[in-house]
């Protein structure tokens, strides 16, 4: 099948609000490349389970692809147009199965060397929609905070390098109620600006409390779902035939209730918790990988204004003369091990939330928990300097989200 | 556009490369191989090919200059820096344009042609190996080429299916974690996790038939008991330790000519865990060393082989939104197909820096120019720097 042939029919096995749309902009669809067309819907058939600004972004993308004329569309879409698919890609169900011909076109690409031919179509793509795109003026400034280091007394090494030529490095900071100040300060933040799925607190162990304005995931409180994934997982190796990106088909076709989600929770927040482990590589076995994962995420679907992330030691891989000695043992944690990860994940960090809008406004400060020092990124922050003042975290984080 | 395009992927590549070379000459006291007019080692050592050895290492899977040989990176690669560099020629720049998955650019590295196969498959190269280069026109028997691999998915790489080349004519190929987990059999639990593999697919292990005649070769071929194996391996830390603890046997049991190694602890990046990555790059630092230490000792290898250290490719950039930086290597961008590689031993200049840029499938010829073998069917070019 070919976009040619889309019809209304076509999407009847979408949920209500992706046919709605889809049928609404199914002419739009049929003039689109099979070499695009499927990327496209893969983010449609999800619409239901999108957060408001994915919505909106879809929105606007189809908006756009329906006003693009003969010759615009042949200028946006000649790249996809040049890149050719076998014929069982041509006939895959990939109406239905988007996210699986993405990735069986991903493969095909590489073997037949069309990769870097298919990203420079997906990135001149991606630049035209953003020049469409009108800057829409948020009321708070941006703010990323990163907590690193939890459960380690004494660390030698220097922190933060890589982040400290842009910003300030603070050595001197008090850690006295610092992380309950800072849910304090996220929690006026969602207060001033209630906008749904804008503030966020994600924590690799457990949750501390907070108000019902933040949107907030943990590894701990979501440790049944990943246990019923990798039994599910584990269950699914055993099948005779089965092997990697058969495992990905069926993990892409999980749904909230399969892995033991609740009916009750909002069905947006679930499927984003499904997705953070079905589609993660790392989230289901060590609570760094899960935060620094869900925070590229919640930045880059969400584009959350607020970000709290915390991170917790994760559970310390065994070497292999340990496996071989036997003897199950109780999970240990590397604290160390941990910091390590943490601080290159505020790095990511601070990347994925400068690849939103307005990022020259936004602020970004990582502190190592229960110890003085920090660094604090923004537009009122000197570049590659360090402050040995004393401060409050507080006062820190009011200086950088002002 | 698709020229633009080209052009800022190449000039990205020759940043990354000059990068590592000015870090180099700077760290490691080395010289720009340009500056260099005399001819090639190789030319005099027609007399030696017979007893040429040479040992070829994947430093993998995968890692970036950051964490190695960029300034940044130089804390984790203390061996390579500071006691291989000086005695090597370094190549800055060598791309890898072929799919990034570890056994099918291991076996586009061992075929000299970007192989297509499907990295999760058991499928042979599409394309005669080295090996089978080696063997058929050097005449020489099986025991003389061999891989150590580390997953059961390699388990196909020593030999194509190529009319006139194909099964029984390449390496033999053994599988130190695959020989673990027989060794272990109805043992603890723990090892499953180990045995996982590869680091992409963490849950998934290819089964694979037979297995007493494995184990039989670890007494006939290694002179090694089940007994002691499973001793010796409650000792390391990691399967990379265990690939060089069976290498190390070869060399002294068997002495093969041609002998490739490929190391594997670094893909536990794909976990996430940063700090594991650094570990493992830490980890095949030392073991590179130590290798080479082996073959500087052993009396078949010393002073008659050639070492070769490279990447099978780089890893994602921290700043391609495709990717999520060190973790994957799925973007196809500059960091994730730029790389290095370090040659030293018989026959190479010591200390020299070439910025020249080669590919990964430049291997295969230059390696068969050494040893006096024309692999036909590769597509890769004679590294003239270094033959």
């Amino acid at each position: 099948m070919l976009p040619g042939d889309l019809k209304a029919e076509s999407f009847a096995g979408y949920p209500p609000q992706a046919r709605a749309i889809a049928v609404e902009h199914v002419e739009a669809l049929r003039r689109l490349p099979i070499a695009f067309a499927p990327s496209l819907l893969r983010e449609l058939i999800d619409y239901d389970y999108k957060f408001p600004i994915e919505r909106s972004t879809i929105e606007k993308e189809l908006r756009a692809l329906n006003a693009l004329s003969d010759a615009q569309r042949h200028e946006w879409f000649g790249g996809f147009e040049s890149i050719s698919l076998s014929p069982s890609l041509e006939n895959f169900n990939w109406v239905n199965l988007p996210a699986q011909f993405v990735e069986q076109e991903a493969a095909y690409l590489w073997s037949t060397h069309q990769l870097d031919a298919f990203r420079k179509a997906a990135k001149d793509y991606g630049d035209r929609l953003n020049q469409l795109a009108k800057p829409e003026s948020r009321k708070q400034r941006r703010l990323g905070i990163a907590v690193v280091g939890g459960g380690v007394a004494t660390y030698k090494e220097p922190l933060f390098r890589i982040l400290r030529k842009h910003g300030t490095y603070f050595t001197n900071v008090s850690t006295k109620d610092a992380f309950k100040s800072i849910v304090d300060l996220v929690e006026r933040r969602a207060e001033a600006d209630p906008i749904p799925y804008a503030h966020w607190y994600v924590d690799g162990g457990r949750l501390h409390p907070h108000s019902e304005h933040i949107t907030s995931v943990s590894y701990e409180a979501l440790a049944p779902v990943r246990d019923s994934l990798l039994k599910r997982m584990q269950s699914e190796i055993n099948r005779p035939g089965m092997g990697p990106e058969e495992l990905r088909t069926v993990l892409a076709r999980l749904n909230p209730a399969d892995l033991g989600i609740g009916a009750d929770l909002d069905p947006v927040l679930s499927r984003f918790q499904l997705k953070l482990f079905s589609e993660g590589s790392g989230t289901q076995i060590y609570s760094t990988t899960f935060a620094q994962w869900a925070t590229r995420e919640v930045l880059r679907r969400a584009q959350a204004n607020t970000l709290l992330v915390r991170y917790a030691p994760r559970q310390r891989q065994r070497p292999m003369n340990e496996l071989l000695a036997g003897g199950r043992s109780e999970a240990e944690l590397d604290p160390v091990g941990s910091l390590v990860d943490a601080e290159m994940g505020a790095y990511y960090h601070w990347i994925n939330q400068q690849r939103l809008p307005e990022s020259d406004r936004s602020g970004f400060v990582a502190w190592f928990e229960g110890h003085g020092e920090a660094i604090a990124i923004g537009p009122t922050m000197p570049r590659g300097t360090e402050s040995n003042s004393a401060i409050g975290l507080q006062e820190l984080l009011s200086l950088d989200s002002a | 556009m698709n020229e633009d395009r080209s052009t800022v992927r190449r000039e990205t590549a020759s940043l990354v490369s000059r990068s590592r070379r000015e870090f180099l000459r700077d760290a490691a006291g080395l010289v720009a191989g340009g500056a260099l007019v005399q001819g090639s080692p190789f030319i005099r050592a027609e007399t030696v090919r017979k007893k040429r050895k040479v040992v070829v290492v994947t430093f993998g899977g995968g890692a970036r200059d950051q964490e190695t040989f960029a300034p940044e990176g130089q804390e984790n690669i203390p061996h390579m820096l500071g006691e291989m560099a000086p005695q090597s020629s370094f190549f800055t720049h060598v791309t890898n344009q072929g799919i990034l998955g570890h056994y099918v650019a291991t076996a586009s590295l061992a075929t000299g042609v970007y192989e297509t196969l499907n990295n999760f498959a058991s499928v042979a190269p599409e394309h005669p190996t080295i090996f089978e280069y080696f063997r058929k026109e050097l005449r020489r028997p099986s025991s003389d080429a061999w891989v150590v691999a580390p997953s059961n998915g390699f388990h196909r790489i020593g030999e194509s299916e190529v009319r006139g080349f194909g099964p029984g004519q390449g390496a033999r190929v053994i599988l130190p974690k695959r020989l673990l987990g027989l060794a272990n059999s109805g043992g603890t639990a723990d090892l499953e996790h180990l045995l996982h593999d590869n680091y992409e697919t963490p849950l998934y292990t290819p089964a694979l038939a037979g297995g007493e005649i494995e184990l039989q070769q670890l007494e006939a071929i290694l002179k090694l008991s089940v007994g002691d194996f499973s001793s010796h391996a409650r000792t390391l830390s990691s399967p990379d330790e265990l690939s060089l603890y069976i290498a190390k046997r070869l060399m002294r049991e068997e002495a093969p000519s041609l002998l490739w190694i490929t190391m594997h602890d670094i893909d536990v990046a794909h976990s996430g865990a940063y700090s594991l990555y650094i570990e493992g790059i830490r980890r095949t630092d030392r073991l590179c060393a130590e290798l080479w230490k082996t073959i500087e000792t052993e009396p078949e290898y010393a002073g008659n082989t050639t070492m070769f250290v490279l990447p099978d490719f780089g890893r994602d950039s921290d700043f391609d939104a495709g990717g999520n930086g060190f973790q994957h290597h799925r973007t196809g961008d500059a960091a994730s197909r730029t790389t290095w590689m370090m040659v030293l031993g018989a026959g190479t200049r010591r200390g020299v820096v070439y910025d020249t840029p080669i590919q990964s499938i430049d291997l295969v010829p230059s390696i068969g120019a050494m040893m006096g073998f024309s692999p036909s069917q590769s597509s890769g070019k004679l590294i003239r720097d270094l033959v």
